[in-house]
């Protein structure tokens, strides 16, 4: 028989004043079990925890009931009191009679009955509670980075530094993200490149990194501290510890003519490539899809000129097993697709461009090495338009858009017709825009700067349809400031696509257990307070894979991701939920009805033997849960046919006491 | 006006990570629904066993609702699927002895919906409320 003690809360007036707090303690003094019941003004106060501490002492308890706030507000509190007072943590429980009874009804006999009712159902359960240990297990000591942009770049750096070694997975065949694609940023206007190929440079060579690049995850098990992580090294036919980039296969190549995807299809590349100069590791790739060799067996000549002998037609993809404790997603974001806006004619004129197609436009590094030319002629363009919230903030259109703001738009847009006017004042730039929101450091005098400065027209008003004519585009869009409509004869119009979650995040989420939210951005544990973890333990989050961020933004929350990681790997070992399902041996009759239904693979069978009552032996197959990797979800307990299937901290039994407290 | 007096008993099961978080920040923003709902904590909806809710209308309850994140949400991935599949025949199958389809209910809600989590018990409370007392299970009562 437990015997229990009830600390009644008043928090102040927040309890006591709808619930009449002396008539639950009173009330609660003859449940079964009870053998102590007091009220106190502040129970999670010090006083009121050495309280607690006292009576567990003076009347030889052995279960705790609080009622109070929510559990999810001061169980831990309650669960470190009874461990000071020599109890274990776990034979405590809440009646949460403050957020969903005192604060909720308003009548004081009212309040008061429903909190002796959840009085009597954490007694009811307190009763079946058993003390409860949490397992321990080791932690590896390695991170690993999935996607390798500038989050997923300054979060590996960070982890380093710390002393910790560190993988970085990247799909494509260099690190760096769109950053690398970048021309100058704002609002300080300093050169993307400037910036981040030094930081990619330190990643090639930090002893504590290692960059798997060209690289997919593709199977992730375990939990935190001891992931078990399938990494595929996607074959790029080159032996990248040998190619020493020096680019002679690129020259020589016959196949020029395939679309490149860094330049994003505005100029062509060779079937054997380096994305760019500055490109991390600095090692070729031959695109299966357009080499000649590798389609039909005809050519060769790469093979042929690489001095370093490099080229290797016969690899294969290549499946890494590796363990890691923690792991941080940085798989960032694409621009929206512009197939479904018709209305600005993207599909059906190159004079019409995203605006990350811009950047590269006037990047000395891209296809027009710089100068702002038209894509369809060459030529300078005296006009620009360019239209903010194309596909953002679209409650309408939320079939071809997203409802939410992409966020970074309208700044890089008032960086992108800054920087026209700067280079070429003979252009005229116009702005159409919802609203200009600039929240950043900086940004409202950046903006403001565009607009006073640099003469740049910001119009109030969406543009409706883009034809084009001859050479023109012909933009009519709308002024809502001044009601009227507008006609402009534009040379190159400038769409700035809404920002989505890459693609490849979803199946990701899935593997890692992670959670998502309905426009596929990673959902942060808290949103306020744990701002960088996912709720699943060991995953963090970096960068703009959490939701639209620029620059600045991504390297703060990449560096507060690493800062949870350098503090995970920090530790030798990680205690565990002990609130987790275990099988009844005995009752078990190995249907596996449990091991379809767990979301986490962390059933497993084994045969035992038992000794049946005539001295013989017989062997059985039993579900045995693996307490490191089981999270407490409860699914397997219902599944299970013949009742071995139960969850400690959430007993059938302890369920079913509630029950009855509350209909009794 | 003896029948206004008449108060349903309602077991709500919320799941740990969204609903019961819910339910508090219906508290917070003290938002009012009906006493007579009282919440029990799992810690996902799929812990919710068919044996709770048959525990729950032979010992008198007039009404039992689960409430769990949304698809897709569950702090578990999945959890809310199986609750989804498991209580439509269960429910179906309580429809069938008499326990009509307005006493049983399954309902999404996040962490941040406490606005909905009023709005569903105050709505659920009336729809049982309208329903009166819930005998069916009586006979089988499992009296002490
Ligand atoms: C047109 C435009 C202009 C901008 N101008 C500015 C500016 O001036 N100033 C500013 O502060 N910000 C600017 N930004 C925003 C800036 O680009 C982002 O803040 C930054 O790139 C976010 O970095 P990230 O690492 O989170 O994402 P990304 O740069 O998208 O990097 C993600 C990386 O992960 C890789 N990846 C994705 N999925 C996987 C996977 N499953 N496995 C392995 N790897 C994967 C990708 O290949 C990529 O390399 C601009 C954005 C755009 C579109
Ligand atoms: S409680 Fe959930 S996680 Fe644990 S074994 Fe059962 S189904 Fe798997
Ligand atoms: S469902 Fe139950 S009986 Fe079947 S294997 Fe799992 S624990 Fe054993
Ligand atoms: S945790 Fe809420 S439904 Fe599974």
């Amino acid at each position: 028989m437990q015997r229990i003690g009830v600390f009644v809360c008043w928090c102040g007036s927040n309890i006591a004043g709808t619930v009449d707090v002396q008539a639950v303690s009173d009330a609660l003094k003859n449940e079964p079990g009870v053998v102590f019941s007091t009220n106190y003004q502040y129970m999670c106060s010090q006083a009121g925890q050495d309280m607690i501490i006292q009576a567990v002492k003076e009347h030889n308890l052995t279960g705790i009931v609080v009622c109070s706030c929510s559990p999810r507000m001061h169980e831990a509190t309650f669960r470190r009191t009874a461990q000071a007072a020599g109890l274990n943590p776990y034979m405590v429980e809440i009646a949460n009679i403050r957020e969903q009874c005192s604060w909720v009804h308003k009548d004081i006999p009212i309040g008061t009955e429903k909190a002796i009712i959840l009085g009597k159902a954490a007694v009811a359960k307190v009763n079946l509670n058993t003390p409860l240990t949490p397992g321990e297990s080791p932690v590896t000591k390695r991170a690993l980075v999935i996607g390798g942009g500038i989050a997923g770049i300054q979060t590996a750096l960070d982890i380093a530094d710390a002393g910790f070694p560190v993988d970085i997975v990247e799909k494509k065949p260099t690190i760096g993200g769109k950053m690398a694609q970048l021309d100058k940023t704002f609002p300080t206007l300093d050169c993307a490149a400037c910036i981040l190929t030094p930081k990619m440079v330190d990643v090639a060579q930090n002893g504590k990194i290692r960059i798997f690049s060209y690289s997919e995850v593709t199977d992730v098990k375990g939990f935190v501290g001891n992931f078990d992580v399938t990494i595929k090294k996607n074959a790029r036919y080159v032996k990248e510890d040998i190619c020493t980039g020096c680019g002679a296969c690129v020259e020589k190549c016959p196949m020029k003519k395939v679309p490149n995807e860094f330049n994003l299809g505005m100029d062509n590349r060779s079937a054997i490539y380096i994305p760019f100069a500055q490109a991390v590791p600095k090692v070729a790739t031959i695109d299966p899809n357009a080499c000649n060799m590798l389609k039909n067996g005809k050519c060769g000549l790469c093979a042929r000129v690489c001095a370093a002998g490099a080229i290797d037609y016969t690899q294969k993809d290549e499946y890494i097993e590796e363990k890691y404790g923690a792991i941080v997603v940085a798989t960032g974001f694409n621009p929206i697709s512009m197939d479904k806006f018709d209305e600005f004619a993207y599909n059906q004129s190159k004079d019409v461009i995203t605006s990350l197609e811009f950047e590269r436009l006037t990047n000395a590094a891209g296809p027009t090495a710089g100068k702002l030319l038209r894509p369809s002629d060459g030529k300078h363009p005296h006009t620009i338009v360019f239209v903010q919230c194309v596909g953002s903030r679209c409650d309408a259109c939320a079939e071809k858009g997203k409802e939410y703001c992409s966020k970074i738009c309208c700044m890089y847009t008032a960086k992108h017709a800054m920087l026209t006017r700067d280079k070429y004042p003979d252009t005229d730039v116009y702005v159409f825009y919802i609203d200009v929101r600039t929240p950043g450091k900086n940004f409202d005098e950046f903006y403001r700067r565009a607009v006073e400065e640099y003469g740049v027209h910001y119009v109030k008003g969406m543009v409706g349809k883009v034809v084009p004519e001859g050479d023109k585009l012909k933009v009519q869009a709308s002024d809502l400031l001044s009601n009227k409509q507008l006609h402009i004869d534009a040379d190159l119009v400038v769409l700035a696509a809404a920002i989505e979650p890459d693609k490849s995040a979803r199946p990701l989420a899935t593997m890692l257990t992670a959670s998502m939210d309905t426009n596929d951005f990673f959902t942060e544990a808290h949103p306020k307070l744990r701002p960088v973890e996912s709720p699943t333990a060991g995953v963090f989050l970096s960068g703009a894979c959490q939701g639209p961020k620029d620059i600045p933004e991504t390297v703060s929350q990449a560096g507060a991701a690493a800062s949870k990681v350098i503090g995970l790997l920090a530790k030798d070992k990680l205690t565990g939920n002990p609130c987790i399902a275990h099988s009844n041996e005995l009752m078990c009759n190995g249907c596996s009805s449990c091991e379809r239904v767990c979301p986490y693979g962390a059933i497993t069978y084994e045969d035992k033997e038992f000794r049946m009552p005539d001295r013989t032996t017989l062997v059985r197959r039993i579900a045995v849960v693996n307490p490191a990797v089981c999270q407490g979800c409860g699914a397997c307990t219902v599944a299970c046919p013949s009742g071995a299937m139960d969850l400690h901290g959430f007993a059938s039994g302890q369920i079913m006491a509630e029950v009855d407290a509350i209909c009794k | 006006m003896q029948m206004n007096e008449y108060k349903p008993l309602i077991v709500a099961f919320c799941c740990n990570w969204c609903s019961y978080a819910g339910a508090d920040l219906a508290g917070n923003n003290r938002l009012n629904y009906p006493a007579d709902v009282k919440i029990i904590r799992v810690p996902c909806s799929c812990r919710v066993n068919p044996m709770f809710i048959l525990r729950a209308f032979q010992r008198g309850a007039d009404g039992v609702i689960i409430c769990g994140c949304h698809p897709g949400d569950c702090h578990y991935t999945s959890g809310n699927y199986y609750t989804r599949r498991r209580m439509a025949m269960l429910f179906s199958m309580l429809d069938y002895l008499g326990i009509e389809k307005e006493r049983t209910r399954v309902e999404w809600v996040s962490a941040a919906e406490g606005a909905k989590f009023a709005a569903t018990m105050n709505d659920f409370a009336e729809k049982v409320a309208a329903l009166g007392e819930n005998k069916r299970l009586e006979d089988l009562r499992c009296k002490r």
